[in-house]
Parts: structure tokens; C-alpha cells; sequence
């Protein structure tokens, strides 16, 4: 046990890759043919789910069994690690792409369009009805949109979720702590509670766009800020989806008595992503909410 | 057979085509413009100077690069005997070649610059031209003068270009078009570029004019032009299927010309809003709606009506062609929102609608045998 | 160092191992080895295929191009399908043959040149593979749907390829998420390979530079790819959910799809030149018999390249009319560039300096890069001037310019990278007459093919378009005979390729080259299945570094 530890283990060929991408094939396929009524097409995108599914849990079923079997190395963690955080990196790009897009529609084009900067003659010759405001209400031409009633405010269901995130947050740390000291009932109590806040926070947000879209008119197609503001806070979402998911998972896991002190690989890259998704929903918040 | 009008003089820049010059069959070569025409504005001049300026700048680094290189590959080959050296660090020799760039790039920087500000700015204009792109046409609106029309590819261009029809080529093929932009000299002229649809860009090099007509904004841009003449361009942005036919034919004339012709568009604009109120025959309709369809309609559903299938319908047995002519004369003039297919109210006028109309009703074997008149199109207005 | 590989190779042959020790066995069987391998490299000859077969299929859409612009008219294709040829061969070139091509060849040499057993996380190295042929099927699948495939050009500029695309433009999004999701996993690998399976005594300043090339190209990656994944989504809601981003009657701006794709879109050009200078500043040294010079500014400005890379984006972008503030600090910003790419250049010119040289065929490609590669860069530096680039957007001399930077750099590095390589990986080598025919012909050809654009460009002849008129059709005809003659080159690159590893004269030598250096030449040739179970020791990778000056 000890000897074969020093080496680096290099698993044996896997059937989980080729599986995992027959399913993201099928599901992306399926999705594109429904997007155009083909009546296969969202059994071929439902089946395809069903294979992702059925991969992620087989291959991270053997990652944890191997794990568990202890032949992994600290250089082993290492890669998981840096494999997670460079995962997580590149989640943070994804979510740039789309405040990126809110920063130029609010302080480039919906200004422009208002005819600020070189942009006069858009305003004068295209759009003489148009004012730049912010948040958007009235979008140029609204044939195609729906135009909104009023935005959510920043002090109500969003302040209070994100209360929750920021202790949520606090409670993995606590949880962590626990785990470092190998308390496996706090470790327990801790997993508990952020998984009960994940799920407020996705209940609130549920509640609030049924809001928007039943009361206020706040759809994904009102112009611009419909259009990052769903896009933002709902990718944000499913990431607290997956999230909770995980975290889920960590807790069966540490019921079943995985994870020690010094090897808790898994434990971690959740506890990172949950910040991740933290800090990202402060900058929504910070930005689509409050400003 | 083939055309060359189009030569300008010939640059430095020849002494690079050694290279296909050796290999070319027959040698039509002084002809050829290897290079960016000096143009007709200042600002044309100016990119022209500028563009001359880093060409020389690169072919002076390219000679030292290259010439050292050559020195290595022939003086210190293995096979000639030499023995290399060891050295492999000199912070001075890199400190060098990282600033002398550095001041090169400076020196371009600093003209670019001048030559930047000068052609952003679109103060001062005696006239404005609103350019609007369509796929795939140009519209003109002389805003100062209420004169408004429409440029397509030149209908015998047109003809030779459809696949598999090989003929001779008419002068200045693909360049020409049926309305051009006429200019006066000498006066400072802006244009408003915006498009209908997607993404187009209006560029006459002798110009030095390039800007991009962007769907739901305006940009602008400047032209002061010094010498009479013909200026031919090419829409320069990926605009769809007929993106290589959307020429550009800028006509500049004397002012005393620029002001006749202006009257004369005028009086066209009144006799053609006449035409719309008398009553026309099946035939004048037919051969009329013919051109209209060949000009504005051709290039998506296609000269004998077959479309492209899933991206323009056919006309030839269209639903709408050849059902209730209320839904045709509608799309024709509202066009359909989110579609390729525009509003061709304001585009054409009553006359030519009624007999686009008309035809499409009975070509392509849509026998529908009705007729629309100009007088229909005016009160479905 | 003999020692250490004829130990790998007992063990292989022995494979007594305990439970978990499986991965001694020599390759599996059948073609279910290549499925669910997680070798190094087995997944690096996976790519190298694939990239190759990409190569081709994008190569004969080139043709197609090069075909129907031969003379003016219409010759063989519609307007619309001429489109989906452009569109998919640049797409095609560079997702599916550069890319791969450069991630094939990490995954080979990157474990050999830093002393590792393999990659580090090797059954998602199998996964950012497998990926491939899926999204590769999935983006050709959509010539033959109704409507066609994307003709929008392989930029995808909104609203053509929102509103006013076919169908088949969902697909092709999704096609991208895949490619994306590929390229982000793999890079990831790479990048913790490079940090964490290093042999324990390489520290980062002894890596090779074809390794810090690419440890840098997949930040890179990892930064610019998920924005893609950003603006086709933003695509897809618009086109299908109702959103405007890039509509302004809902306040968006079709601009904006612009800036998000550059962002992306200029780091990803560096990514298909990073590895390159890295493949170059490999083969350089051991053909001049000089230690590289001036490694460590090798490094930084590599580094500063990539850093650049994401702040210049909206030099494709100066006619979309951007305020002039915009225009001055993009074109400022974008020949700045030259600075870094100068001193990678010098210090290959001097390299050779004073070398000991000889022209081995990887050698001919490596000159044949530094020379073609500079001239697309002086194109570069021209394009980059603001006002300049008003007469040369979206004309040929555009067209001139990139292929200059990714055929004559980024492919050219690749044939040569095979080349210096192949030997090594199966230990036979290829015919040197006949390699020596094939590369004189292809950099003929390929001038023939590219130079002559730059004065169709600056003649006035707009990209993207199927006809021209007849004052181009000199030119374009040289340009197309160029173009047939470089694409014929391939046959002959795809005999020499094969004849070499099926039947090639066998080698011996672990050195392959008389002066190459590096740990991959330490281990036996042709590379055992598993290589570097015990990492090399500190005196070796010193000895083994191309940039130290003892000889
Ligand atoms: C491998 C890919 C690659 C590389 C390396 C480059 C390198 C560079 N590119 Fe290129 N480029 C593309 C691929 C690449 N490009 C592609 C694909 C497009 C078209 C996209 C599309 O629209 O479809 C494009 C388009 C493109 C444009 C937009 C043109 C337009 O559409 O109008 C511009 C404008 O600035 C540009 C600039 C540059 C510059 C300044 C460099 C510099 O990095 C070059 C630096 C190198 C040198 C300058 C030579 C060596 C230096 C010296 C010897 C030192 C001394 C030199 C001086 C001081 C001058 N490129
Ligand atoms: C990344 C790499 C890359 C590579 C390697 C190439 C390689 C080639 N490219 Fe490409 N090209 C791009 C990237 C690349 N290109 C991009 C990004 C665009 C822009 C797209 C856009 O506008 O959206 C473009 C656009 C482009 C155009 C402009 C199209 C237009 O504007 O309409 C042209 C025209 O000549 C062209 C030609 C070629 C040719 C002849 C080759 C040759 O080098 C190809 C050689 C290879 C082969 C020929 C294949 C191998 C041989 C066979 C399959 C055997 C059969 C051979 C015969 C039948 C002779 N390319
Ligand atoms: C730029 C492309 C384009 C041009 C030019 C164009 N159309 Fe269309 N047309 C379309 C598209 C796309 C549709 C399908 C619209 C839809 O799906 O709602 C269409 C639909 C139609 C229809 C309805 C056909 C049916 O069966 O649904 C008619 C009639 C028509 N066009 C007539 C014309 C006429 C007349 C002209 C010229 C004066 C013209 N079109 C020019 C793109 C074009
Ligand atoms: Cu209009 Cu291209
Ligand atoms: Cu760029």
C-alpha cells in the first residue's frame, strides 16, 4: 500500500468518456432538432441527459472507490485540484461573457442608442422616440419584445437570498472545519444547513420569476435587460442547482464514512464551486440588482 | 474577352510579383494595379502615404532578418566546415532589438494617428447622404434634397452571373449598377450608413471610404472629392448569399451637373408617382413585373421561382402566390418580421408593386390569371 | 539513461504487478484499445489522425473555393454553398486541424519532455478527445440539412447568423459547445501536467520552450474558450428565446456579438502560434547545433504575447464604428505586439548565428516558418494601423495575411514538429529524398497561393465572395494553380507519412538527431508505451537542456 503510493496511478482505459459523449452528443443533437419541431428530437436530448447522467455518477462512482481504496497519491490530489480550480477559472470566464454583455448594453449600446458618444444620428435619424435609461424599460422598438411593468428590487427576495448564499457559505467553511478535525457529526450539521440554504435560495428565485414573468411582464424577451438579466441570474442558478446537487452527494459520502482529514479531494472541489457560485451571485447582485 | 480597365499605377510593390510573374502563361502584367490606388479625397492620399510608409518599414526589417538568415543558411552549413559557437545570451543585443522596434513603432503611431483624427471627423458637411444597406441593394437618401432611390447590380452583370452561364463579360462585370450615387466635386460630403438587415459595409477605395452599416445604428463617415469621375466599390462585409453582388458606383460630377441632376431625379420622382394612377394591361404588367422581379426579387426566390429550399420559399406554387392576393400584397409590402423578406412598400413604388405582384401571380405556372393595379397598391397603403 | 528505458521495457514485458498496476501492460487489443485508452500517447496519435483527417476535408473545401474562384463566373456552386464552403473551411482549419493538431502533439511530448509517466488526469484526456468526432460530425452534418449549413463565415457575425440563418445554425452552436468543452478540458490537463508531473528536480526555468509554449497557450484556452461558449449562447436565445443582445430594437447591439467573439477570437489566433514558436524553438537549436538564444526572454515574450492577446481584440473591428478613442488604443495596442514577436524572431536569426548548420527536413520547415511567418506578421502590423486598415478589412489582403501566420506558420510548424518527432515515436524514418521534393514543392505552391493575394486585395477585391470581376482573374487564376499544386503536396506528405511508419528504414539511435536534446531523446526508440516510471534526476535534465551553453 505504502510502496504503490509513491506512484502516480494511471488508471486503466475507462468506457466512461466515449459514454459520457455519445449522451452530450445525443442531448445537444436532440436539442437542436426539437428546436425546430422534430418530434424525435426531445426523447433523442431526454435520452442523452439520461446517458450524462448515467456517466457522471459511474465515472465519479469509480474516481471515489479508487479513492476510498487509497490508491491515490497527495500528487494524485494535486492534479484533482488543479484540475478544479482551472475548471473553476474557466466558469468564471463563461459568466464574464455575460457581464461583459450587461456592461456594454448599459453603458455602450443603450446609451448610443440614446445618442450619446458618436452615436447622434442613431438617435436623431432612427430612433427620435428613444431615451437611454437604465434599467430599460422602454426598448426601441418593441414589436418583437415584451415590454416589462417594473424590475425586482434589489432590497427584497434578492437581499434576503443573499443572506443565504453569504451564510451558506459560512456554514461549508464550518462544516470544513469540522472535517479537518475529523467531527463527523458537525461535519453533518454543517453539510445540513448549506444544503437547506441552497435549496431556500433556489426557492426564493423561483418565486421571484414567477413574479416577473406572472405580474411584472419581466420575461427573457424584454429587451435588453430581460435578456441579462435571466441569462445571468439564471445560469447562476443552475449552478447553485449542480451545486446543491454535489453537495448532496458530499453528504451521502461523509455518511458513509469518506473523506479524512488528510484526503478529502472531494469534500474541497465542492466547497470551491459553492464560493464560486457565491462570489458570482455577489457580483449579480452587485450589479443586475443594486446599481 | 476580358476587361482591364480598372489599372492603376504600378507601386514598388511589382518587384514582389517576380515570383507569379515567372510563372504567368501570358503577360497582361502592366496593366494590373499591385497596389493601392492614391485615390481622389485627401484622406484616400493620406492612407495612401501612410500605407507606403509601413510597406518600406517592413520590407527594411524583412532585409535585415532575412539577410542575416541568408548569411547563417549559406556561410555557416555543416557541411561547409564551420563550427558553431556557444553564446546564447546578450542582455544588450536584446535590449536593442527590443527598444529600435519599439521606436519604430512610435514613429508609425504618430502619423496614424493625425491621419485617424482627420478622416473621424465628420464636422462641417455641405451635404448628407444616407446610405442603407439591404441584401442585397443600397439605398441613397440625398437628405438635403429630397431625392431617395435604389442601387442594384446592373441587369447585364446580372444575367452572366448565374451559375453555369458562361458568356462574355460586360465591362466593368459585377461593378456596375443600375442607379448610381452621383456627387458633386469639391464639397464636403457626409454619409449615414445603417442597414435594413444584417451587417453591410459601403467602401469605394479611391475614397477612402469603408464603414460598416450596422442594423439599428448609424455610423459616419466623410468624402471631399477632388476630381471628376467614376469610383466603383464592393459591399465589404459577409452579408448573405448575394454578398458578392451588391456593387457601389459613385459618379462624381462638377457642381453645376450635381445641381441638374438633382432637379432631373426630382421630376423622374413626380412622373413615376404618375405612372401609379393610370390602368394597365396584363402585358405592360407582366413585362414590367418581370424587371421588378429580376432586380428586387431574383436574388433570393430565384430567377425561374424555385426558392432555396428551407431558407427562400419558392414561388412557383407558394401558398400565398397563388391564394388570397390580400395576404400576398401584404407580405410583398410589410414584408415578414424577423425574416430576409422586407417590407417592399417603401422600396418600390405603386406601379412596380402591382406588376411584381401580377407577375408572380401568373409566372412559374402560378395560372392564377389575376391582375393587380397600381390603384389595389395605393389604397392597401 | 539506456538504463531507465530497457526497464520500462522489462517491465512491460513482465507486467507481474499488483492489483492496480495494470497500466504496465502494453497496449490492449482491437479497436476497443483506441476507445477507452488513457495513454499519452495513444490520445496524441488519436488527435494527430483526427487533425489530419480534418486537415483534408477542410483542405478540400479550399479547393472547392479555389475552384470556383479560378475564373470569373460561376463556374461549379451557388452563391449560398460557396458560403458554407468558406464558413466551413475556416471553422473546419482551425477547430478541427490546428487545434488538434497542437493538442496531438502536447499530449505526446509534453510527458516526454518534462520526464512524466503520462498526463495527469489521463481519463479525461480520453474524454477531451472523444468529444471531437462527435462535434466534428455534428458541424458537417449540417451541410446536408435543409436549408444548408452555416454560410455566415466562420467569424458568425450577428444578425446573419441569428435571424437571418438557416436551421441548421443550432447545430452548429452546439457543435461549438462541444469543441469548446473539448479545448477547455484538454487544456486543463496540460496545465496540470505541466505543474504537478514535472520531474521533481525540472524547475519551470528548465522546461523546454515547446512546453512553456504551451503551458501558456492553454491559459489561453482556458480564459478565451468559455467566452465563445458565452456568445453562442447569447446566439442561440436570441435566435430561438427571444432575447436581443445583438438586436438593437431591444436595446442590444449587433456590435456587441463582435467584441465577445474577438475577445475570444484574437487569443485564439495565438493559441494556433504559441505551440508553433515552441516547435521551433525546439528544432532551431538542435539543426544549428546552438544552445536557443535568449531563453528566458523567449519565455517572457511569449508571455507578453499572450497577456497582449486579450487586450487588442477590436483591431478586427475598427470599421464597425467604434468611438476614435476606441480605434487609437486597439491600433496602439495591436502593433505593440511586434515587440514580442520581434525578439522570438531575432533570437531564432540568432540562433543560427554562427551555427553549425544543417537542413534536415524538419530543419527546411523550421527556416520556412521564421521567413513565411514574419512576412504574414509584417501584414499583420499593417492591418493594424487604424486608418491603414480601412482599405484592407475584409479584402484578400486579409486572406493573405492569416494564411501566411497559419499555413505557412501554424501548419508549416506542425509538418515540421511530425518531422523531428515522427522517428522517435514509431523508430523509423521517413525518406529524406522524398521529403526533401515534397517541401520544396508545398513552399512553392504555397506562395504561388497566398502571395499574389495581397495584390488582389489591395486591388479591391472584397473576401466571402464566389465571383469577381475580371479584373481579378489573373491573379486569382495564379492564386487557384498555387492552390491545386499545394493541395496535390498532401498526397505526397500522406505517402512520405505512411510509408514512413509502415515501412521506414528502421533507427536505433534513442537520438534520433546528432545535437537534438531534451528528455524525449533519452528514452528508447521508438517510445515505449510507458515511459519515465522513475523521473529523470536533476543532472540529466540539466545536460538534456537546449538553452544551457555547455556542449
Ligand atoms: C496564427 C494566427 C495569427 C497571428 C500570429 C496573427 C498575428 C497578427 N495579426 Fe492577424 N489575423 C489572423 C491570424 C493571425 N494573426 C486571422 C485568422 C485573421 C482574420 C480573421 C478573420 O477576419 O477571419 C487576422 C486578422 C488580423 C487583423 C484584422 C484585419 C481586418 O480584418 O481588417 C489585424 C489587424 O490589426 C491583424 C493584426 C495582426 C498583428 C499585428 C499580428 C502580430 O502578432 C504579428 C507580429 C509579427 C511581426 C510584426 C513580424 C515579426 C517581427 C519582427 C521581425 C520585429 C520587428 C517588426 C516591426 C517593428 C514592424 N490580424
Ligand atoms: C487554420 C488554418 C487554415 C488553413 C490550413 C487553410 C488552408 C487553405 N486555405 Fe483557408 N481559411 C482559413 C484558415 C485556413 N485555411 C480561415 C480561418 C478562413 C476564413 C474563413 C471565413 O472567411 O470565414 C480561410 C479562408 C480561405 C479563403 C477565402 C475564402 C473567401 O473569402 O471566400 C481561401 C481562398 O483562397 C482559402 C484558401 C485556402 C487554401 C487553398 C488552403 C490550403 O492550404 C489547403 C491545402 C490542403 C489541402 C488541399 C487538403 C489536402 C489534399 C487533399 C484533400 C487531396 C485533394 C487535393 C486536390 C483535389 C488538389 N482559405
Ligand atoms: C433577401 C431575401 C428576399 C428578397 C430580396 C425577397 N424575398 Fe420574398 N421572402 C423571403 C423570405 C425569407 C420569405 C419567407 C418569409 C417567412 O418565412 O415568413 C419570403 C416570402 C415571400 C412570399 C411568401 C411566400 C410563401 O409561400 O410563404 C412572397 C409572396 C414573397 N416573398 C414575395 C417577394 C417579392 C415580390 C419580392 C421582391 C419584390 C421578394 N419576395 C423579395 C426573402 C426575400
Ligand atoms: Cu452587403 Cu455584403
Ligand atoms: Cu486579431
Amino acid at each position: 500500500m505504502q510502496a504503490s503510493k509513491e506512484e502516480y496511478f494511471i488508471p486503466d482505459g475507462s468506457y466512461w468518456p466515449i459514454v459520457g459523449s455519445i449522451g452530450m452528443a445525443s442531448m445537444l443533437g436532440g436539442f437542436a432538432s426539437s428546436l425546430h419541431d422534430n418530434s424525435l428530437g426531445t426523447g433523442i436530448m431526454v435520452l442523452g441527459f439520461g446517458l450524462i447522467i448515467f456517466m457522471v455518477f459511474g465515472w465519479m462512482g469509480q474516481v471515489v472507490h479508487e479513492s476510498e481504496q487509497g490508491i491515490y497519491n497527495k500528487q494524485v490530489d494535486r492534479s484533482f485540484r488543479m484540475g478544479m480550480g482551472w475548471f473553476i477559472f474557466s466558469e468564471v470566464m463563461f459568466f464574464a461573457a455575460f457581464f461583459g454583455a450587461l456592461w456594454y448594453a448599459r453603458n455602450l449600446s443603450v446609451p448610443w442608442l440614446g445618442g450619446s458618444s458618436n452615436n447622434a444620428f442613431t438617435n436623431t435619424v432612427l430612433w427620435p422616440e428613444f431615451k437611454s435609461v437604465w434599467p430599460l424599460l422602454q426598448m426601441p422598438d418593441a414589436a418583437n419584445f415584451t415590454v416589462p411593468k417594473a424590475i425586482i428590487h434589489a432590497w427584497e427576495i434578492p437581499a434576503i437570498n443573499t443572506l443565504c448564499l453569504l451564510l451558506s457559505g459560512a456554514t461549508l467553511t464550518w462544516a470544513h472545519w469540522a472535517l479537518l478535525n475529523n467531527n463527523r457529526k458537525q461535519i453533518i450539521v454543517g453539510l445540513i444547513a448549506t444544503i437547506a440554504l441552497g435549496v431556500i435560495f433556489l426557492s426564493l428565485q423561483v418565486a421571484e420569476y414567477a413574479e416577473a414573468y406572472q405580474h411584472l411582464d419581466l420575461k427573457l424577451s424584454s429587451g435588453i435587460y430581460g435578456s441579462t438579466f435571466f441569462m445571468l441570474t439564471g445560469f447562476h442558478g443552475l449552478h447553485v442547482t449542480l451545486g446543491t446537487i454535489m453537495l448532496i452527494v458530499i453528504l451521502m459520502r461523509v455518511l458513509r464514512g469518506h473523506f479524512n482529514p488528510d484526503n478529502h479531494f472531494g469534500f474541497e472541489g465542492v466547497a470551491w464551486y459553492w464560493h464560486f457560485v457565491d462570489v458570482v451571485w455577489l457580483g449579480l447582485f452587485i450589479f443586475v440588482y443594486w446599481l | 474577352m476580358l476587361n482591364r480597365r480598372y489599372s492603376i499605377d504600378i507601386s514598388p510593390l511589382y518587384k514582389w510579383a517576380i515570383i507569379p510573374l515567372l510563372l504567368m502563361p501570358y503577360a497582361a502584367f502592366a496593366e494590373y494595379g499591385l497596389n493601392l490606388p492614391k485615390g481622389v479625397t485627401p484622406v484616400s492620399n493620406n492612407i495612401y502615404g501612410l500605407h507606403m510608409m509601413i510597406f518600406w518599414v517592413c520590407v527594411g526589417i524583412g532585409v535585415i532578418v532575412f539577410g542575416a538568415m541568408a548569411y547563417s543558411i549559406f556561410f555557416h552549413r555543416k557541411s561547409k566546415g564551420a563550427v558553431s559557437s556557444n553564446f546564447h545570451e546578450s542582455t544588450v543585443v536584446e535590449l536593442i532589438w527590443t527598444l529600435v522596434p519599439l521606436g519604430i513603432l512610435i514613429a508609425i503611431a504618430f502619423p496614424a494617428t493625425k491621419v485617424l483624427i482627420d478622416l473621424e471627423n465628420t464636422d462641417k458637411a455641405e451635404m448628407t447622404v444616407k446610405i442603407t444597406g439591404y441584401q442585397w441593394k443600397w439605398q441613397y437618401e440625398y437628405l438635403d434634397d429630397d431625392v431617395s432611390f435604389f442601387s442594384n447590380l446592373s441587369s447585364d452583370s446580372n444575367d452572366v452571373r448565374q451559375l453555369g452561364k458562361s458568356g462574355t463579360f460586360p465591362d466593368n462585370y459585377l461593378l456596375d449598377v443600375d442607379r448610381r450615387l452621383v456627387l458633386p466635386v469639391d464639397t464636403r460630403i457626409r454619409f449615414l450608413m445603417t442597414s435594413n438587415d444584417v451587417i453591410h459595409s459601403w467602401w469605394v477605395r479611391e475614397l477612402g471610404v469603408k464603414q460598416d452599416a450596422n442594423p439599428g445604428f448609424i455610423n459616419d463617415a466623410w468624402a471631399l472629392i477632388e476630381k471628376p469621375g467614376v469610383y466603383r466599390g464592393q459591399c465589404a462585409e459577409l452579408c448573405g448569399k448575394d454578398h458578392g453582388f451588391m456593387p457601389i458606383v459613385v459618379e462624381a460630377k462638377s457642381k453645376e451637373d450635381y445641381a441638374a441632376w438633382v432637379n432631373e431625379q426630382q421630376a423622374l420622382q413626380k412622373a413615376a408617382a404618375a405612372a401609379g394612377e393610370k390602368e394597365w394591361t396584363k402585358d405592360e404588367l407582366m413585362v414590367q413585373g418581370q424587371k421588378v422581379y429580376s432586380t428586387s426579387c431574383a436574388g433570393c426566390h430565384g430567377v425561374t421561382g424555385q426558392g432555396i429550399p428551407g431558407t427562400f420559399p419558392a414561388m412557383a406554387g407558394s401558398a400565398i402566390a397563388t391564394g388570397d392576393v390580400k395576404a400576398h400584397i401584404n407580405i410583398v409590402m410589410n414584408g415578414s418580421a424577423g425574416t430576409a423578406m422586407q417590407a417592399f412598400g417603401g422600396q418600390l413604388n405603386d406601379s412596380d408593386l402591382a406588376a411584381v405582384i401580377t407577375y408572380e401571380r401568373n409566372a412559374f405556372g402560378n395560372n392564377t390569371g389575376e391582375l393587380v393595379q397600381p390603384s389595389t397598391i395605393k389604397s392597401a397603403r | 539513461m539506456a538504463t531507465t528505458t530497457s526497464d520500462i521495457q522489462d517491465e512491460i514485458d513482465a507486467h507481474g504487478h499488483g492489483a492496480h498496476d495494470d497500466h504496465h501492460h502494453g497496449p490492449a487489443k482491437g479497436l476497443m484499445r483506441w476507445v477507452k485508452t488513457t495513454n499519452h500517447k495513444d490520445i496524441g496519435t488519436l488527435y494527430l489522425w483526427f487533425a489530419f483527417t480534418m486537415l483534408l476535408v477542410g483542405g478540400a473545401m479550399a479547393m472547392v473555393i479555389r475552384a470556383e474562384l479560378f475564373q470569373p463566373g460561376l463556374q461549379f456552386v451557388e452563391p449560398q454553398f460557396f458560403n458554407q464552403m468558406t464558413t466551413l473551411h475556416g471553422l473546419i482549419m482551425v477547430f478541427g486541424a490546428i487545434m488538434p493538431a497542437f493538442v496531438g502533439l502536447a499530449n505526446w511530448q509534453i510527458p516526454l519532455m518534462i520526464g512524466a509517466k503520462d498526463m495527469a488526469l489521463p481519463r479525461m484526456n480520453n474524454w477531451s478527445f472523444w468529444i471531437l468526432p462527435f462535434a466534428g460530425s455534428m458541424l458537417l452534418s449540417t451541410l446536408f440539412m435543409e436549408g444548408g449549413g452555416p454560410a455566415f463565415g466562420w467569424t458568425f457575425y450577428a444578425p446573419l447568423s441569428t435571424t437571418f440563418a438557416p436551421a441548421s445554425t443550432d447545430f452548429f452552436i452546439f457543435a461549438v459547445h462541444m469543441l469548446g468543452f473539448s479545448s477547455i478540458m484538454g487544456a486543463i490537463n496540460v496545465i496540470a501536467t505541466i505543474m504537478n508531473m514535472r520531474a521533481p528536480d525540472m524547475k519551470l526555468m528548465d522546461m523546454p520552450l515547446f512546453v512553456w509554449t504551451w503551458l501558456i497557450t492553454a491559459f489561453l484556452l482556458i480564459a478565451a474558450m468559455p467566452v465563445l461558449a458565452g456568445a453562442v449562447t447569447m446566439m442561440l436565445t436570441d435566435r430561438n428565446f427571444g432575447t436581443s443582445f445583438f438586436d438593437a430594437a431591444g436595446g442590444g447591439d449587433p456590435v456587441m456579438f463582435q467584441h465577445i467573439f474577438w475577445f475570444f477570437g484574437h487569443p485564439e489566433v495565438y493559441i494556433m502560434i504559441l505551440p508553433a514558436f515552441g516547435i521551433v524553438s525546439q528544432i532551431i537549436p538542435t539543426f544549428a547545433r546552438k544552445p536557443l538564444f535568449g531563453y528566458s526572454s523567449m519565455v517572457y515574450a511569449t508571455a507578453s504575447i499572450a497577456l497582449l492577446s486579450f487586450v487588442v481584440w477590436a483591431h478586427h473591428m475598427f470599421l464597425t464604428g467604434m468611438p476614435i478613442a476606441g480605434q487609437m488604443y486597439f491600433m496602439y495596442a495591436t502593433i505593440m505586439i511586434s515587440v514580442p514577436t520581434g525578439v522570438k524572431v531575432f533570437n531564432w536569426v540568432t540562433t543560427m548565428w554562427r551555427g553549425s548548420l544543417t537542413f534536415e527536413t524538419p530543419m527546411k520547415w523550421a527556416v520556412a516558418f521564421v521567413i513565411l511567418f514574419t512576412i504574414g506578421g509584417f501584414s499583420g502590423l499593417m492591418l493594424g494601423v487604424a486608418p491603414v486598415d480601412i482599405q484592407y478589412h475584409d479584402t484578400y489582403f486579409v486572406v493573405a495575411h492569416f494564411h501566411y501566420v497559419l499555413v505557412s506558420g501554424a501548419l508549416f510548424s506542425i509538418i515540421a514538429a511530425v518531422f523531428y518527432w515522427l522517428p522517435k515515436w514509431c523508430g523509423r524514418m521517413y525518406n529524406e529524398k522524398l521529403a526533401t521534393i515534397h517541401f520544396w514543392w508545398a513552399i512553392i505552391s504555397v506562395n504561388i497561393l497566398f502571395f499574389p493575394q495581397h495584390f488582389l486585395g489591395l486591388a479591391g477585391m472584397p473576401r466571402r465572395i464566389p465571383d469577381y470581376s475580371t479584373q481579378f482573374a489573373d491573379f486569382n487564376m495564379i492564386s487557384s494553380i498555387g492552390g491545386f499544386a499545394f493541395g496535390a503536396s498532401f498526397l505526397l506528405l500522406t505517402y512520405i507519412i505512411v510509408t514512413a511508419i509502415r515501412s521506414g528504414e528502421k533507427i536505433e539511435e534513442d537520438r534520433v538527431w546528432e545535437s537534438a536534446k531534451g528528455l524525449e531523446w533519452t528514452v528508447a526508440t521508438p517510445a515505449p508505451y510507458h515511459t519515465f516510471d522513475e523521473p529523470p534526476k536533476k543532472a540529466q535534465i540539466l545536460s538534456e537542456s537546449s538553452h544551457i551553453g555547455e556542449h
